[in-house]
């Protein structure tokens, strides 16, 4: 932590960046670091944790390796968005929200990722996968798991 | 097209291959480098290898595009690489293959300015997208950039630059539609020491996309929109709030940031002048809520992001109780046009209280989708049939669904109503951010507003009851009528509620919520009432509502949909005709997608039954050889 708190002043606007920080080393935010966060920006641990659990880029438990999306944009819905997400649970054997066991994967649905003319769309870390059908989801997660 | 300089002969050429995000996940980077590997190696003279931001016309991505000529390929791949560059960039001959085909004639259109998508847009926001490069200030310079800004701090006063964006009549284009002008003259005119100017890109709604592709593919003409927008309010510190899911906006926006301090457009003493600016970018973390101006005030500062009540403004009390300016994207990407070509010019275009352009993610049931940038005041049908090039697979138009989550869908009869800020509101939708999303026979009215509903209930920050518990009680009601369980008091039940989470909600979203459900109600009620009473879906897309049958005349015991079947719930044999089991089946569709289009065996139908046999039998041998 000490060395994400070499990039702030300690000032009580920071609180958002240093909780992404946290998140991006960790991949997610340990209650040792809210700790920590408290004690830095001199701000109630309550207040932290009502920040963390408010947006939902933070996460209280580890994320899986792989981070993978499926958006359910507007327009991915209406291109079938719900089989694509059905077709990963079924691959991946958890549902949206979860990790997997072995920290491996961890899938989650996004509200949009603004690639909404490649509906319907999924994202692996930071690769975004357009016009999915269910029978391309084995071949991009066989995509990530080649590149291991 | 302008800014591809003509040369001594023909042999200079430029190919710009489009680096958005839609283009990036068709792998674009990697055929820029397979083609600047395959220039060096031709060693071709003359010929450039470059790449642009967004061109909007994401769905035939990967897209690039050659000058002098303006030749448009689409669905260009890194294995397409040696051919463009022998074929054309060498010899001149374009390669016809990857031309356009537009979906109406079928026909191959080699020009970019003959598309028809691009041809019927009137770009002013999106003037310089997918024209240059978003990493060099100097592109932006050289098509006229910063000149605004520098005309600005020599020739015109605070007061100017306000009255000049008041006779434009721009409104704010982030969905309320408030006048530009007269938000910043609040601002200029509020007393305090210290102001602050903010650029909103927190483009939260699912189905907009525009302020990304504004931000990726001319980053800098929002930043010089929003250094005017400062000077004119008086402030000496900005933000752009944008969000985390957007990273190569985030990326491009801080390097022009970078650029144009270094080329002495932000900073202190700008250009020589009295005024200063810095500029900071805080990136979202997964709110929608908010995009709403007191609830991102809130995030900035590092609090949960929930609204406000107002007054204060925050043209009075904004950021740390100071005077603040909240403008979005697009607004503010439109300013420097405005101040260059006069607000005469701009205001010549669009309606009589919407003027000039507004920017549509056209998306959904639609040939051509992608971003489009109209005048004010088009009618729908032209959007959809002539820009957008109308529904795919000859399927029948049912709804536009406008302004996102917070908007309406609007049926056939809409389609010759004009696009601006008051006649969207008057049929019960509104403009929002823009998303244009299209839905045909196939799409459920009664899901497409349960799905809404699930995402503002989720979206909801919980400050006002009626959003809080109003919205949830209106999804499991529609989760219910979706299920074949709604009850006939559920339709005025739903009526109520959203009128009463709409009158008691203190931001945007609560009061917007409930759009979605009443325009539902307004122009399909024959849907609800058909789930309600008949329990049938008319769009043949509620799970629990539909059945797949297998149609004994037809199949032919060919055993594909068994095998796919992820329930395992075909029975069948060689040559015997398959029968699903209808307690087993999960209604996923896969059996009618694997079943080969010579035998087109399976049908989809909503309470109905279809007489089948109760377990397989043999095929029926063809008369087909008699007839032969």
């Amino acid at each position: 932590m000490k060395e994400i708190f070499s990039h702030y002043q300690g000032d009580k606007q920071e609180l958002i960046p240093i909780l992404q920080e946290t998140q991006a080393k960790f991949r997610y935010v340990p209650a040792a670091a809210m700790h920590e966060i408290s004690r830095f920006l001199r701000i109630p641990e309550s207040t932290i944790y009502g920040v963390s659990t408010f947006y939902a880029q933070f996460k209280l438990t580890p994320l899986g390796k792989k981070l993978i999306r499926v958006c359910r944009g507007t327009a991915c819905h209406v291109r079938g968005a719900s089989k694509v997400l059905a077709e990963v649970e079924k691959q991946l054997g958890i549902k949206a929200g979860q990790t997997s066991d072995d920290l491996e994967y961890t899938l989650e649905t996004v509200a949009c990722i603004g690639a909404c003319a490649l509906a319907p769309t999924m994202t692996i870390d930071n690769e975004t996968y357009g016009k999915m059908t269910t029978k391309k989801v084995a071949e991009v997660l066989g995509d990530t798991s080649k590149a291991e | 097209m302008t800014r591809a300089k003509p040369s001594n002969g023909n042999k200079q050429r430029t190919i710009y291959v489009c680096q958005g995000t839609g283009c990036i996940s068709g792998k674009s980077l990697e055929i820029t480098e397979a083609l600047k590997k395959a220039v060096k190696e031709q060693g071709l003279q003359g010929v450039n290898v470059d790449f642009t931001g967004c061109h909007g016309f994401c769905e035939q991505g990967p897209v690039a595009i050659v000058e002098p000529e303006g030749i448009f390929y689409a669905h260009v791949t890194a294995a397409d690489v040696p051919e463009i560059v022998e074929s054309h960039l060498r010899d001149g001959k374009p390669v016809e293959r990857l031309f356009y085909k537009d979906p109406v004639s079928g026909e191959a259109i080699p020009y970019h300015k003959d598309i028809k998508f691009y041809s019927m847009q009137q770009r002013i926001i999106l003037r310089n997208c997918g024209r240059l490069n978003p990493e060099r200030i100097e592109d932006y310079m050289a098509v006229g950039g910063y000149e605004s800004l520098k005309k600005v701090l020599k020739e015109m006063t605070p007061e100017q630059v306000i009255d000049e964006v008041k006779r434009s009549g721009l409104r704010g284009r982030g969905g309320a539609g408030f006048p530009t002008g007269t938000k910043w003259d609040f601002c200029h005119n509020a007393v305090g020491d210290q102001k602050y100017m903010i650029c909103n890109a927190d483009e939260g709604d699912p189905g907009a996309f525009m302020d990304r592709s504004t931000m990726e593919g001319d980053p800098y003409t929002v930043i010089e929109g929003m250094t005017i927008a400062a000077y004119a309010i008086g402030a000496s510190e900005g933000y752009i709030y944008i969000r985390a899911e957007y990273p190569l906006a985030v990326k491009r926006v801080r390097l022009a940031i970078q650029q144009a301090e270094e080329k002495g457009f932000l900073g202190d003493k700008i250009q020589g002048s009295d005024f200063s600016l810095h500029i900071h970018v805080k990136e979202g973390a997964g709110a929608f809520v908010c995009g709403e101006e007191t609830a991102l005030l809130a995030s900035i500062e590092g609090k949960r992001g929930m609204p406000r009540s107002r007054p204060p403004f925050p043209a009075n009390s904004g950021l740390w109780g100071k005077p603040t300016t909240i403008n979005n994207v697009k607004s503010l990407a439109t300013v420097p046009v405005i101040i260059d070509k006069g607000a005469e010019w701009y205001a010549s275009t669009g309606t009589e209280k919407s003027k000039g352009t507004c920017v549509f993610a056209l998306t959904g049931k639609i040939a051509n989708s992608g971003l489009i940038e109209v005048p004010m005041g088009i009618p729908l049908r032209k959007i959809i049939y002539e820009i957008g090039g109308g529904i795919p697979g000859n399927k029948k138009f049912k709804a536009v669904q406008t302004g996102g989550p917070s908007g309406g869908c609007l049926p056939e009869s809409y389609l010759d109503q004009p696009v601006d800020y008051e006649s969207l509101a008057a049929a019960g939708s509104m403009m929002g951010s823009g998303g244009m999303v299209v839905m045909d026979e196939e799409t459920c009215m009664v899901d497409v507003a349960r799905y809404f509903l699930s995402f503002t209930q989720a979206e909801s920050c919980g400050k006002c009851v009626p959003c809080r518990i109003g919205t949830k009680q209106m999804l499991d009601i529609l989760e219910r009528i979706c299920q074949g369980e709604g009850r006939p008091e559920d339709i005025p039940l739903l009526q109520q509620l959203g009128e009463q989470v709409k009158a008691g909600s203190l931001c945007g979203l609560g009061q917007t919520a409930p759009n979605p459900v009443l325009t539902t109600l307004r122009y399909f009620r024959d849907e609800y009432e058909a789930h309600i009473n008949e329990k049938r879906c008319p769009a043949l897309s509620c799970t629990k509502l539909i059945s797949f049958y297998i149609l004994p005349d037809k199949c032919q015991g060919c055993g594909i949909c068994a095998r796919e079947c992820p329930t395992e719930c075909i029975a069948g044999g060689k040559r015997m005709v398959h029968v699903i089991d209808q307690e087993k089946c999960a209604r996923c569709g896969t059996c009618l997608e694997v079943c080969p289009e010579r035998f087109s065996a399976i049908v989809k139908v909503s309470a109905e039954e279809v007489d089948v046999p109760s377990e397989p039998i043999p095929v029926k041998e063809k008369p087909k050889a008699a007839a032969a």
